[in-house]
């Protein structure tokens, strides 16, 4: 067991030192690099200028090197400059460079600055961690049981009218992208094209939920996402069920007159959520796509509206450390479900 | 002229029967429900005289209520449906005339299916199809949005309107607008109303169609090609091999996809010719696929192959070619008659692609782990059949029940992704009909004027809602034998 874990957290430190370099070599290829230096230096900049401002900053070093010293495992380069002047990475505005630190980067908890939002990425990611924390709670509160009672409710008996009932409202659930059911929910709930009444039960935008969530203004953003999400969960929660119904205990329980409701509950159930627990968790990934869609079209400024003003303003230190945390995200989550499910499952963890 | 309302002189006697129809089947629907959790499960009683009998009560007279409401329902449907192919110009509504633009599509439709439905049992899968009702409603959702895909982009039948021009006055306006005098157009009418350019949405919709339905089975087919060719020798021979490529691909499953998209899908990205040279790679997959395929078949009649390979990878390479190759991009060195097209978004088409063909790789991947163990295999390996003969012709027809089911779920998956793309108006021009970007266009004003944002978002929903019936039914079918 031991072992195992070791081996699975091996490899996930690898794969996230080869996705963050991916990401920083898409971020610092030589149009990214030109862009930044004309929107912070001068719109018309000569390209001379351009390979002089970017040599100064340190941004024409070979690319394992900025990547070293932005993981923080090289020391931060001092440059100095053609204009005459000594740039080192690990300074702060109004430090000496004697005294700046000779590592800075990821490892040492230094993130960068953003050029967009003129703050530190640390802050920045944790403060709308923080409001996307807040969505995402809600939605797992509203998502997981909502799919759990659909999917034992249909799997419980196969092939009923329930069943098929169900199982079609979980059809049409996956098949509902977030930016389709947001726009129709938008559209039905929160503006008067359908509504005949005065008042609108809901809001179509979610800016206020970020310091006072109520009913009103976060029901359709976390509707919105949990849907999508639901209906997958549901079906591999009706997969499990009804393979579970068909097993030999339970026929036993059956047959020595256990009522079918105790079945379901006491026999049945423990067994048949092993394998959405592994699915829940890696419906995470999905969840940030999500996230980033419903963030984006109910203007709730999280993370995900974070990723597209970043991405969208070439914003590069935000990307990079926005691309940190979700791709650990994944990751991490990966790593829960592989471990969660040899805990759950009896058969894996005594072998 | 006068605005059309929703459903026209017609509607004005219709719609209250078509209510109270639609009312009672929702209250016999909901009434059935109820019921069946306390009823008894179902049962067929035999009587003494050796006839069955169904389960009377309460339960079975709402079941025999919402059958023949059910009935109803549909048969007004068609009444709102087929009416406005008989009556003059404008009595059925907006609902007729858009009934009326997609008269070719009913047409296709009806033909298609009662060809299908007369020959079902000579057509295998595809006709197996025809015994499930979840996948005869799939297939129709699908196949409607096919043909309406093709007679827009071949014959400009379905669109009433050129989906670009502006016509002054008509911007963000109600479904069913007039438009001025000597407007350009099939129709005096804004069918859906104009979006806040002041186009025609209705033609909108339609012309996106094409873009979809012509971009997601091709980039699924190009994933399947990917993760064909790199998933069975990674699961037939194991190993090393199968270690990297298992490594690579969990390495982009672990992309946020819409991060990806963002660091890939940008014209400085473009610049780099990084899209062209993914293209490159991934492209030259199907050339792989069918060279192998074909040798492992024919190389014992040496003869045979080369008149076989010669010019299908003469055809495949000069395709090959003139796809990658673009003008003012970094590959760009094919003479100007040779370039048979030249792709513009040819970055959304890679992205995709590259998007999807991990998964498909894993699938592809675990079936051939399973298959590798069969006594077919050991059979053929006795025989002394090459590596790639027993993977493409051995396993490959044999996992091909899972990889059918998962195409259409593919194709559905890459319907959003492609939507998603248009969402954040990445890689597609704001001019594109394509349905994301419409949905993007729509959504900016949706919270005071809401129409010209659902259609195209009832229309995505449709099509991959129909993907993915299609799929259940094949998937229901597939197991039964």
């Amino acid at each position: 067991m031991g072992l195992f874990i070791l081996r699975r957290l091996g490899v996930m430190i690898l794969t996230a030192l080869c996705l963050t370099f991916i990401v920083f070599w898409l971020t610092n290829l030589a149009p990214n690099l030109e862009k930044l230096a004309k929107t912070q230096g001068n719109a018309r900049m000569s390209d001379e200028a351009v390979v002089s401002w970017l040599g100064n900053r340190g941004y024409s070093q070979p690319l394992p090197v900025k990547y070293g010293q932005w993981l923080g495992v090289l020391p931060g380069y001092v440059i100095e400059g053609t204009d005459g002047e000594t740039r080192a990475r690990c300074t702060t505005p109004g430090q000496p460079i004697e005294e700046a630190s000779s590592f800075c980067g990821i490892l040492q908890g230094d993130w960068g600055f953003s050029t967009v939002f003129k703050d530190e990425v640390s802050t920045i990611v944790g403060t709308r961690l923080g409001l996307t924390g807040k969505l995402m709670l809600a939605v797992m509160l509203v998502m997981v049981p909502g799919a759990l009672i659909i999917g034992v409710l249909a799997g419980m008996r196969e092939g009923s009218r329930t069943d098929r009932s169900l199982s079609t409202v979980s059809i049409v659930t996956t098949a509902t992208p977030e930016y389709v059911s947001g726009v129709i929910l938008i559209a039905a709930l929160a503006t008067k094209a359908f509504i005949e009444w005065d008042t609108i039960p809901f809001k179509g935008t979610a800016t206020a939920a970020m310091d006072d969530a109520n009913f009103e203004n976060f029901f359709l953003p976390v509707i919105t996402i949990a849907l999508y999400g639901m209906g997958y969960i549901a079906r591999m929660t009706r997969a499990s069920m009804t393979e579970v119904m068909t097993a030999q205990y339970i026929r036993t329980a059956r047959l020595k007159g256990v009522s079918f409701p105790k079945i379901v509950l006491k026999h049945a159930l423990r067994n048949a959520l092993i394998a959405p627990f592994t699915v829940i968790m890696l419906q995470f990934p999905w969840l940030l796509n999500g996230v980033v869609i419903v963030e984006t079209l109910f203007n709730y400024k999280g993370f995900g509206w974070v990723l597209v003003q970043a991405a969208g303003n070439n914003d590069i230190e935000l990307l990079l450390g926005v691309s940190i945390v979700s791709v650990f995200v994944v990751l991490i989550t990966q790593l829960i479900s592989d471990i969660g499910y040899v805990f759950l499952n009896p058969r894996i963890r005594i072998s | 002229m006068e605005p059309l309302t929703w459903t026209g002189a017609v509607g004005a006697f219709l719609n209250p029967i078509f209510a109270i129809v639609v009312g009672l089947f929702v209250i016999a629907l909901i009434a059935q429900l109820v019921l069946g959790f306390f009823a008894p499960a179902v049962t067929l009683q035999a009587n003494p005289d050796g006839t069955l009998a169904g389960r009377g009560g309460a339960l079975g007279a709402t079941e025999t209520a919402s059958k023949y409401l059910f009935l109803a329902v549909i048969a007004l449907i068609l009444v709102y449906l087929i009416a406005p192919m008989i009556l003059p110009y404008g009595m059925v509504g907006i609902v007729g005339e858009m009934s009326q633009r997609f008269l070719p599509v009913w047409i296709a439709l009806i033909i298609t299916f009662t060809v299908s439905i007369i020959y079902k049992r000579k057509m295998g899968l595809y006709g197996k199809l025809f015994d499930s009702t979840v996948g005869m409603i799939g297939f129709g959702i699908v196949m409607f949005w096919v043909f309406t895909a093709f007679f827009v982009g071949a014959f400009d039948w379905i669109a009433t309107h050129d989906y670009l021009s502006q016509v002054s006055g008509l911007k963000n306006k109600t479904p069913g607008v007039a438009v001025p005098e000597g407007t350009v157009g099939d129709i005096p009418h804004y069918l859906l109303g104009g979006d806040n350019l002041a186009r025609d949405i209705f033609s909108r919709v339609v012309s996106g169609s094409t873009f979809v339905i012509a971009i997601a089975p091709l980039a699924t087919i190009f994933a399947f090609m990917v993760g064909i060719t790199l998933g069975l020798p990674a699961g037939y021979y194991g190993g090393l091999l199968d270690t990297v490529l298992s490594f690579l691909a969990n390495l982009i499953l672990a992309f946020p996809v819409i991060l990806l998209f963002y660091l890939l899908v940008t014209p400085e990205i473009v610049l780099t010719g990084i899209p062209s040279y993914m293209a490159a790679v991934l492209f030259v997959f199907p050339i792989i696929f069918f060279g192998v395929l074909l040798n492992s078949r024919y190389y014992t009649q040496p003869q045979k192959r080369t008149a076989i390979l010669v010019p299908v990878l003469g055809i495949l390479g000069w395709l090959y070619l003139s796809v990658i190759n673009q003008k003012g991009t970094v590959i760009n060195f094919l003479p100007e008659w040779m370039d048979l097209f030249d792709i513009t978004i040819l970055v959304v088409f890679v992205s995709v692609v590259f998007v999807n063909a991990p998964t498909v790789f894993r699938i592809v991947r675990g079936l051939t782990l399973d298959l590798r163990t069969r006594d077919y295999v050991a059979a053929a390996q006795t025989r002394g059949e090459g590596a790639w003969y027993i993977m493409l012709w051995e396993i490959l027809p044999n996992a091909r029940g899972p990889l059918i089911v998962d195409f259409c779920l593919r194709i559905g998956y890459t319907t959003i992704l492609l939507g998603t793309l248009g969402f954040f108006g990445l890689g597609l021009s704001s001019e594109s009909p394509d349905w994301g970007s419409t949905i993007n266009e729509g959504r900016k004003l949706l919270l005071i004027y809401a129409h010209p944002a659902l259609p195209p978002a009832v229309a995505l929903l449709s099509l991959v809602l129909g993907l993915n019936l299609l799929a259940d039914g094949l998937r229901e079918e597939s197991l039964k034998d």
